[in-house]
C-alpha cells in the first residue's frame, strides 16, 4: 500500500503548495491593488484614526478641533467653533460626506499625510509619538468675521474683506450658513442633518462670498471710472463730463434711466459717482467700447477664477454688443461679480492701484508647529496708475462723506465707498441686491477693503438700498479691523 | 523477524522514543503563543494583558498534561504532532482573543444579540476539553486496531450525527449545528473521524475483492457491486445529507476522503479517474439545482462585483485583509481583519493571520499544517497493519483537504464553502474533533514505531533437532 501512500503524500504537498502560491500572489503581487480599492475601508479608517490638525485664525486661535467618537471605525471627528460663522472659510470635513474648501485643499497638512511632512512622520515613527496633523494658519481676523456675520444676521448675503496692502483675506462671511459639526460624523443623525441642508431652499451650504456671482450694480461704476481715467477719456475728476440726459443707448430707441430725479447732465466724475448717475457711466462704457472695458475689468481680476487657495468663481465682464456693453458699464446686463471680486476692486483702488493676490493661508505648520510654508504677498496686476488711484479714492471718499454711502462714515478714519442696488430677475421683477464696497485708510495706508452684498427678499422693495442695508455692515467690518490693529 | 522492515521509512526496531525532543518543541510552541499573547496586549493597550498569566498557565497545564500522557501511554509516538497541534491551538487562542478586543465586533454583537461575550475564554475551555479527549483517547485506546471492531457502529454513528442537524434550525443558512441549550455542536467534524474509521475497517476487509475481483469496463477496472455497494451507499448518503444541509465544505471533504482511501486500499489509479468523474458530475448536478452553490461560485469569480458585495462582502473583505497584510503584516492587534465581521474568528480566522502576521506568518502557518499532514502520512507509511495505514492516511488526508478547502476559500483560490481551520478557528466541535484526530494519529504512530518485543527464547529450535530414537 505504500506506493499509493507516497502519491497521496505528493497530492497533499501539492495542496499545501497551491495555498503557499496563492498567499504569495495575494500578499505580494496583488497587495497594492487590493490596498487601493475603493471598497477598502482601511484607508478611511486610518484617516480618522488620529487627531486632525487645526485651522487657525488671528494668528493663533484654532476654530476647529477633533472629537473622539463612539464610532468603532472612525475614531475622531471634526468639530468647529462658531461653525456657521467660519464655515465659508473652513468648509466642512465629514466622515460620510467628504470635505470642501480649506478642509479639502489643505487635507494633506491637516491629516499629516502631506509629503512636506515626511520628515515629521519619519521622526515620530522612531520616537513612537502618535501621528498628528499639521496646522493651517489663516489670515482671517475673528473680530472682522464676527462683525460681518452678525451684521448680516438673518438676512441673506455675503461679505468679503481684504487687506489691500497684502491681499490677505480678513473676513469671508455668507448667510444663511450651516454648522459643519452637525454632519461631521457618519451616524444617522449626521445623515439627516446633511439631507436637511441639501433640501434647504435658501442654500445654506453655498459660499456666497466666493461662489455666487451677482450683478454688481452701481458698485461697478468704480471700474468704469477707472477705465475712463486710465484711457484718458476724462482726466480731471472735477471737470464737466460730456454726458446728456437722457442718454439713449446705442443702436436702440431706449433711454438709460437714472434712479430717481437726480441731476446728472454733464456733471463731473466725482459728482456722478457721489449721486450714482447711470447716464454718465453708461456713456463712458459706450465711449470706450466693449474691448477697453473688458481689458480694464480683466485687470481688476474679472473673467478668471481666483484661487485663495479656495476657488472663487470667475466674475464676468462679457464680450457684448454696444447697448449691452453700456448696461454692463453700470453693473447690469450680463455683468456678474462675486463679493470677493468687488472687494478686490476696492482694495486695488485703496492700495494706490496695485491689486494684490487674495489669499487666506498665511502659514502651514508641521505637527511640531514648525512653519513649513509662509505666504509671500504677491502683486496680481496694476489696474490703474497711482495717480488715477488717488483720484478714484477722492471720488469714493466724497461718496461716503456727502453721498449715498454716508452710513459707512467712521469718525477719525478716511473711508471711501460706493453703494449699489442691483436689479435682478426677469424685467427687474425680483427684489434688488443691496451692495456696498468700501475701504478705510489711515496714516499707514489702507488696512481693509470690504464688499458687502445683501439679497433680502423679505424687505420691501423701497427699503433696499446699498447705503441703507449694506453700508452699516461694511462699516462694522472696517471698524473691527481698525480696532484690532490698535 | 528482521531488524529493519523495509516497508517503512522509520526504523521499526530500536527507534528512539524522542520524548525529550517533543518536550523541547512543546516549550517552544507554548513560549511562542504566550509571546504572541503579550504582543497583542502591547499593541492594543500598550501594556501587558492582565489575562496573560492565566493564559500562559492554562496553556502550560494543557501542554504539560498532554505531553506527560504521551510519555506514559504512547512513548514511541511521533514527536512533532503534539507540539504542532499545541502551537496552532495556542496561536488560535491568541487570534480569537485579539478579535475579542475589536470594538467593531463588540458593537456588532451588541447590536445583533443585545449583549457581548468574549470567545477566547470559551475557546480555552474547549481546548481543555479537547486535550481531555486527547488524553482519554490515548489512555482508553491502547491499540488502534481495536477500532476495527467498531467499523459498522462507526458508520451508524456517523450517519446519525449527520442526520440530526436536519431537525435543528438552520444557523446562517446551513443546517450543520445541533444546539443543546447554549451549547452547539457541529457533528460534521466528528463524523469525519467516524467515516474514516468505517472506510478503513471496510476497505481493509474488502480491498482484495475490490482490487482483484473486478470487471473491465471502458478500459477501467470496476469492482463488483456487492463489494463496492455498501461503501458507495454510505458515501452517497452522507454527501446527500450534507448537500441538503448545504454544508458544502464537509461534503467535499467526505468525497476527497472516499477517493483517497479507496485509491490507497485498491492501489488502482483508475479509481482516481473514476472519483474525479463522479465529483465533476456531482458538482455540476448540485450546482444546477442549488442556488446556494451558484452564489458561492459567483462570489468566488467576482468578489468585488456589485451583486456579490450586496450579498456579502466577506470574500472581498478577506482578500483586502490579505492584501493589507503584505509581506510582513501589520503586527498582531494592529490590523483591521475584523471588517470581515461575521465569522471573523471562525471560518475567516486565516484572514487575521494574513493581515497581522503577513505573508511570512501565512507561510509559517501553512507549513505547520503541511508538517502535521506530513507527519500523518509518515505514520501511515510506518504503520504495519493495513487498517492503521488506511486510518492514518484517511485522517491526514481529511486534515489536508480541510485545510485546503478552508484556506483556499478565504484566499479566493476556490469557492468558499464554510468549514473551520483546524485548531486555529473558534469552535468547540472543531477543537474537540481535531484533538481526537491527533490522538488517534499519535496512537497509530506509537504502535508503528514501538520496538517489536524481543523474540522470546523458545525451544523450537531444539525441538526440531530432536532425533527420535
Amino acid at each position: 500500500m505504500n506506493k499509493p501512500l507516497r502519491r497521496i503524500a505528493i497530492f497533499c504537498g501539492v495542496l499545501i503548495f497551491a495555498l503557499l502560491a496563492r498567499t504569495n500572489y495575494l500578499q505580494y503581487v496583488k497587495a497594492d491593488e487590493l490596498n487601493t480599492r475603493d471598497e477598502n475601508r482601511r484607508v478611511r479608517i486610518e484617516r480618522y484614526a488620529h487627531e486632525r490638525g487645526d485651522i487657525i485664525v488671528d494668528g493663533g486661535k484654532a476654530v476647529t478641533g477633533s472629537k473622539e467618537t463612539e464610532d468603532s471605525d472612525f475614531k475622531y471627528k471634526r468639530v468647529w467653533q462658531d461653525g456657521p460663522m467660519w464655515a465659508p472659510v473652513t468648509g466642512y470635513s465629514s466622515q460620510a460626506f467628504g470635505a470642501t474648501q480649506l478642509e479639502s485643499i489643505e487635507d494633506g497638512i491637516l491629516t499629516g499625510n502631506d509629503d512636506q511632512l515626511f520628515f515629521d512622520r519619519t521622526m515620530s515613527m522612531f520616537t513612537g509619538d502618535k501621528k498628528q496633523g499639521g496646522n493651517v494658519v489663516t489670515t482671517l481676523n475673528s473680530a472682522a468675521q464676527k462683525a460681518a456675520f452678525t451684521g448680516l444676521g438673518d438676512k441673506k448675503g455675503a461679505v468679503a474683506a481684504l487687506d489691500p496692502q497684502t491681499g490677505a483675506i480678513l473676513a469671508l462671511a455668507s448667510t444663511p450658513s450651516y454648522d459643519p459639526s452637525t454632519f461631521a460624523g457618519n451616524s444617522d443623525k449626521d445623515s439627516k442633518a446633511w439631507q436637511t441642508l441639501q433640501k434647504d431652499k435658501d442654500k445654506p451650504m453655498l459660499n456666497r462670498a466666493l461662489r455666487e456671482t451677482y450683478p454688481p450694480g452701481s458698485t461697478f461704476k468704480i471700474v468704469t471710472a477707472a477705465a475712463a481715467l486710465e484711457n484718458e477719456l476724462y482726466t480731471d475728476i472735477d471737470a464737466k463730463t460730456n454726458s446728456p440726459v437722457p442718454f439713449r443707448m446705442p443702436q436702440t430707441t431706449q433711454d438709460l434711466p437714472n434712479e430717481g430725479n437726480i441731476q446728472c447732465e454733464n456733471v463731473s466724475l466725482r459728482e456722478a459717482l457721489r449721486i450714482s448717475c447711470n447716464t454718465v457711466f453708461g456713456k463712458i462704457s459706450d465711449d470706450l467700447g466693449n474691448q477697453k472695458m473688458i481689458d480694464e475689468a480683466d485687470k481688476f481680476g474679472f473673467n478668471k477664477e481666483v484661487f485663495t487657495p479656495v476657488r472663487a468663481d470667475a466674475s464676468v465682464y462679457p464680450k457684448d454688443n454696444p447697448p449691452q456693453n453700456a448696461m454692463a458699464g453700470i453693473g447690469q446686463a450680463s455683468n456678474r461679480a462675486t463679493p470677493l471680486q468687488m472687494a478686490m476692486v476696492a482694495s486695488a483702488v485703496a492700495n494706490d492701484g496695485k491689486l494684490m493676490q487674495p489669499y487666506m493661508v498665511a502659514k502651514r505648520q508641521s505637527p511640531s508647529l514648525d512653519d513649513i510654508y509662509t505666504h509671500e504677498p504677491e502683486q496680481l496686476s496694476q489696474p490703474l496708475s497711482g495717480e488715477n488711484a488717488q483720484k478714484l479714492q477722492e471720488m469714493m471718499k466724497t461718496v461716503v462723506e456727502s453721498g449715498t454711502g454716508s452710513n459707512a462714515k467712521i469718525p477719525g478714519v478716511t473711508v471711501g465707498g460706493k453703494t449699489g442696488t442691483a436689479q435682478h430677475g426677469l424685467g427687474n421683477s425680483e427684489n434688488p441686491y443691496a451692495w456696498f464696497v468700501s475701504y478705510a485708510k489711515t496714516d499707514s495706508g489702507s488696512p481693509v477693503a470690504v464688499a458687502v452684498v445683501v439679497e433680502d427678499s423679505k424687505a420691501t422693495r423701497d427699503d433696499i438700498s446699498g447705503g441703507g442695508l449694506a453700508a452699516p455692515i461694511a462699516k462694522k467690518v472696517m471698524q473691527a479691523v481698525i480696532d484690532s490693529k490698535k | 523477524m528482521s531488524v529493519v522492515t523495509n516497508t517503512t521509512t522509520i526504523g521499526a526496531i530500536d527507534a528512539p522514543s524522542r520524548r525529550n525532543t517533543e518536550l523541547m518543541m512543546m516549550v517552544f510552541a507554548i513560549a511562542i503563543s504566550v509571546f504572541a499573547y503579550a504582543n497583542v496586549g502591547l499593541a492594543i493597550d500598550g501594556s501587558l494583558p492582565s489575562g496573560m498569566f492565566g493564559y500562559g498557565a492554562g496553556l502550560i497545564l494543557l501542554g504539560g498534561v498532554a505531553h506527560l500522557v504521551v510519555r506514559k501511554f504512547a512513548p514511541y509516538a511521533d514527536p512533532l504532532l503534539l507540539p504542532l497541534a499545541t502551537l496552532l491551538n495556542g496561536l488560535g487562542l491568541v487570534l480569537i482573543w485579539r478579535l475579542d478586543q475589536s470594538p467593531r465586533l463588540i458593537q456588532r454583537a451588541e447590536y445583533l444579540y443585545g449583549s457581548y461575550s468574549p470567545d477566547a475564554p470559551k475557546q480555552l475551555l474547549y481546548s481543555a476539553i479537547g486535550v481531555a479527549l486527547f488524553v482519554a483517547v490515548l489512555i482508553v485506546l491502547k491499540d488502534h486496531r481495536i477500532l476495527q471492531r467498531y467499523t459498522y457502529i462507526s458508520m451508524v454513528a456517523a450517519l446519525i450525527l449527520l442526520v440530526i442537524p436536519m431537525f435543528f434550525p438552520a444557523v446562517n443558512g446551513a443546517k450543520i449545528w445541533i444546539s443543546l441549550g447554549s451549547f452547539t455542536i457541529q457533528p460534521g467534524e466528528f463524523a469525519k473521524i467516524l467515516i474514516a474509521v468505517f472506510f478503513s475497517g471496510y476497505l481493509m476487509v474488502k480491498r482484495d475483492a475490490l482490487a482483484l475481483a473486478s470487471r473491465r469496463f471502458m478500459g477501467m477496472y470496476l469492482p463488483r457491486g456487492r463489494d463496492l455497494g455498501p461503501i458507495i451507499t454510505i458515501w452517497a448518503l452522507s454527501i446527500l445529507i450534507l448537500v441538503f444541509e448545504t454544508d458544502l465544505g464537509t461534503s467535499l471533504l467526505f468525497f476527497g476522503l472516499f477517493v483517497v482511501m479507496l485509491y490507497v486500499a485498491t492501489e488502482r489509479t483508475s479509481w482516481i479517474v473514476f472519483g474525479l468523474l463522479m465529483s465533476a458530475a456531482g458538482a455540476v448536478g448540485v450546482a444546477s439545482f442549488e442556488p446556494h452553490v451558484q452564489e458561492r461560485v459567483n462570489a468566488w469569480l467576482e468578489p468585488f462585483s456589485k451583486a456579490t458585495m450586496a450579498q456579502s462582502d466577506q470574500i472581498a473583505q478577506s482578500l483586502m485583509s490579505f492584501g493589507s497584510g503584505g509581506t510582513l503584516g501589520t503586527g498582531l492587534g494592529q490590523g483591521h481583519s475584523d471588517l470581515i465581521m461575521f465569522a471573523a474568528n471562525a471560518d475567516f480566522i486565516l484572514s487575521t493571520v494574513g493581515e497581522e502576521l503577513g505573508l511570512a506568518g501565512m507561510m509559517a502557518v501553512l507549513l505547520i499544517y503541511g508538517l502535521i499532514v506530513e507527519r500523518g502520512v509518515r505514520t501511515a507509511l510506518a504503520a504495519r497493519d493495513p487498517f492503521g495505514k488506511l486510518l492514518a492516511i484517511g485522517l491526514s488526508g481529511a486534515f489536508a483537504i480541510q485545510v485546503f478547502v478552508v484556506a483556499g476559500g478565504v484566499m479566493g483560490l476556490i469557492p468558499l464553502s464554510g468549514m473551520t481551520m483546524p485548531f486555529l478557528a473558534y469552535g468547540g466541535s472543531s477543537v474537540l474533533a481535531n484533538w481526537a484526530l491527533i490522538a488517534i494519529l499519535i496512537r497509530i504512530s506509537d504502535t508503528a514505531r514501538r520496538p517489536a518485543p524481543a523474540p522470546a527464547p523458545t525451544s523450537d529450535a531444539e525441538m526440531t533437532q530432536v532425533v527420535r530414537p
